[in-house]
């Protein structure tokens, strides 16, 4: 049952073959033997999933059941979860146990999802390693000495080595899809407005999204229909009809080409200069597999791909900094012992509450915000963001979604990118420019490394092409199965 | 471009991040590391570009002028640092 798809737990649960208190049962003792070594979760929620299986097996037994009803999952310590800590990877939030549910959360709570606790992630969702949260690194189940990306690396981590099914996770910059690709599983960020972000502590706003991780294209697809839906309470939110992103997946496939006409777009400077030789080959190989299943490629150009990375770290930070001044030591949250009058109350708190990290891109946004700053560097990244994001529409022109690596190199080890934050920033190339335009990205395994880590394939569309997008891998897992090979539980 | 620690210490003081001067000399330089980043933008030429704030053109909702929301003090309250008869307390701002 531990490495079961999604719709082979659902028909396992329909025809009481197993109970969904015995699956959670069974995962909670595997978090229990491995999450010590894993450092995945920073809460397990033991008495919480075991009373919501009980719940989903009611619902069972009454023949209301949904998709996810009884299955298990993790969320991203993102997410407010009430009555359960919320910390954000961040000891600012070590104390707040959430008052209210995020919109994800209650959206997964009425389908009879049941949630197992709250994954590790870098704090406040600032970083690619998961080395900066305050509960300390996630390993990477694959080599326990390598980081598993970040920023939702407890989530991609625990899904890898099977401490659960699925787990949600937020993509600012690349923290879902990055994640997925150094630790060999299938993650998807939708487009932007699709997931609601109510709830879901903030970073940049104007980029954050939730997204899903599984360990395949199906299980995300599952998910991610159950997260998305119009809500109020987000002024980004998107109000468009309901779609079940599994639908087109489970149609009948006949015949071996059945991405017969899937225009695929090669951006040809993400096949350049700075990706690892076995990235390289693994990320090849899979394209001569898409267009063995139909797919053609052809050569597309981002041209002003290479700005995505510093202008991303104008306006994240801008945006963080603004965020982030909420975290002030009054209504909640973590406040310093001692202090003498109001400034040094919130200058104390604050000094205390936050990591390096967050330190240094709270200032960054202070100053690019600052008087005669302003122009120079928020407004001219803004400008770069659309030069970026028209040159989405313009290859998207030519073809129907575009591919290439995930990351340019595998996991690196713990602490090699510790003391060089520019170095980690600029191991994001491929996925950044995605946020900024927007625009929906999945990474889904394909090969490994010399090291023998897990490497990433990423996919990109055009707004609300998820569909396409989790097909598309969907059809590719069917004929392959890179999405089907796990890390060995002592690893 | 390159920070000076006094600069460093103004921004630090405008974000309200209290750092000692060993921190201050240390995320200097860290931070110059990123600026030095962030100027690769300035040689771009975006003259006529519209700034993109966000991925969606999108207006703000209206909604009818009613309260939908109820009273949560007593809930958020219980997680606040310091509370006092429904109030938040902090140090003396005003003699």
């Amino acid at each position: 049952m531990i490495h079961a798809s999604l719709p082979e737990l659902r028909r396992a649960l329909d025809a009481r073959q197993i109970s969904s208190v015995e699956l959670a049962t069974l995962f909670l003792d595997r978090i229990d033997a491995l999450n010590p070594r894993l450092n995945a979760f920073i809460t397990v929620d033991h008495d919480g999933a075991l009373a919501s299986a009980r719940a989903a097996d009611e619902r069972i037994a009454a023949g209301d059941a949904g998709a996810l009803t009884g299955i298990p999952l993790a969320h991203k310590d993102v997410f407010c979860t009430e009555g359960v800590l919320t910390s954000c990877g961040s000891k600012m939030l070590s104390n707040f146990v959430s008052p209210y549910d995020a919109h994800v959360v209650s959206l997964l709570k009425s389908a009879g999802v049941v949630s197992l606790g709250k994954t590790n992630m870098d704090e406040f969702a600032m970083g690619s390693s998961n080395e900066s949260s305050y509960y300390g690194a996630v390993r990477n189940p694959w080599n326990t000495a390598h980081v598993p990306g970040g920023s939702s690396g407890g989530s991609a981590a625990a899904v890898a080595a099977r401490l659960t099914p699925l787990a949600t996770g937020t993509d600012t910059g690349g923290s879902v899809r990055q994640p997925a690709a150094f630790c060999g599983i299938t993650g998807i960020k939708p487009t932007y407005g699709l997931v609601s972000r109510y709830g879901m502590i903030a970073y940049a706003s104007s980029l954050d999204q939730g997204g899903a991780f599984g360990a395949s294209a199906e299980d995300c697809a599952l998910l991610l229909s159950a997260m998305t839906g119009f809500d109020a309470r987000d002024s980004t939110s998107l109000e468009r009809p309901h779609e079940d992103f599994a639908a087109l997946l489970a149609a009948p496939c006949s015949g071996t080409r059945p991405l017969e006409g899937l225009r695929i777009g090669l951006p040809r400077e993400f096949f350049a200069e700075g990706m690892a030789d076995d990235v390289r080959a693994a990320v090849e190989a899979a394209l001569t597999q898409y267009r063995a299943l139909g797919a053609t490629t052809v050569e597309v150009s981002l041209p002003n791909a290479r700005l995505a990375i510093p202008a991303y770290y104008v306006i994240a930070p801008a945006e963080c900094s603004s965020n982030l001044s909420r975290f002030d030591g009054v209504r909640f949250g973590h406040r310093a012992a001692e202090y003498g009058d109001l400034a040094d109350m919130y200058g104390k708190s604050r000094a205390e509450g936050f990591g390096a990290e967050v330190k240094r891109r709270i200032l960054v946004g202070t100053y690019v915000l600052s008087h005669g700053y302003y122009d120079a560097y928020y407004l001219q990244a803004q400008r770069l963001r659309r030069m970026i994001a028209q040159d989405f529409q313009a290859a998207l022109q030519q073809c129907d979604l575009i591919a290439g690596p995930t990351t340019p190199t595998t996991a690196w080890a713990l602490g090699q990118m510790a003391d060089d934050p520019v170095q980690m920033y600029l191991s994001d190339i491929y996925t950044i420019a995605v946020n900024l335009a927007g625009l929906p990205g999945l990474s889904q395994p394909c090969g490994f490394g010399v090291d023998g880590l897990p490497i990433g394939l990423q996919l990109v569309g055009d707004y609300f092409s998820e569909a396409r997008l989790l097909h598309s891998a969907h059809r590719f897992q069917q004929a392959t199965d890179w999405h089907s090979c796990r890390p060995a539980d002592a690893a | 471009m390159s920070l000076s620690n006094d600069q460093v210490g103004h921004l630090a003081r405008l974000a309200r991040v209290a750092l000692s001067e060993v921190e201050i000399d240390a995320t200097r330089n860290k931070l110059n590391g990123i600026f030095d980043l962030i100027e690769q933008m300035q040689a771009v030429d975006t003259t006529g570009v519209e700034p993109m704030s966000h991925p969606q053109e999108l207006a703000t909702r209206l909604r009818d002028d009613v309260v939908t929301e109820n009273d949560h003090r007593g809930a958020f309250q219980q997680i606040a640092p310091q509370t006092e008869a429904g109030l938040y307390l902090v140090p003396k701002v005003i003699e």
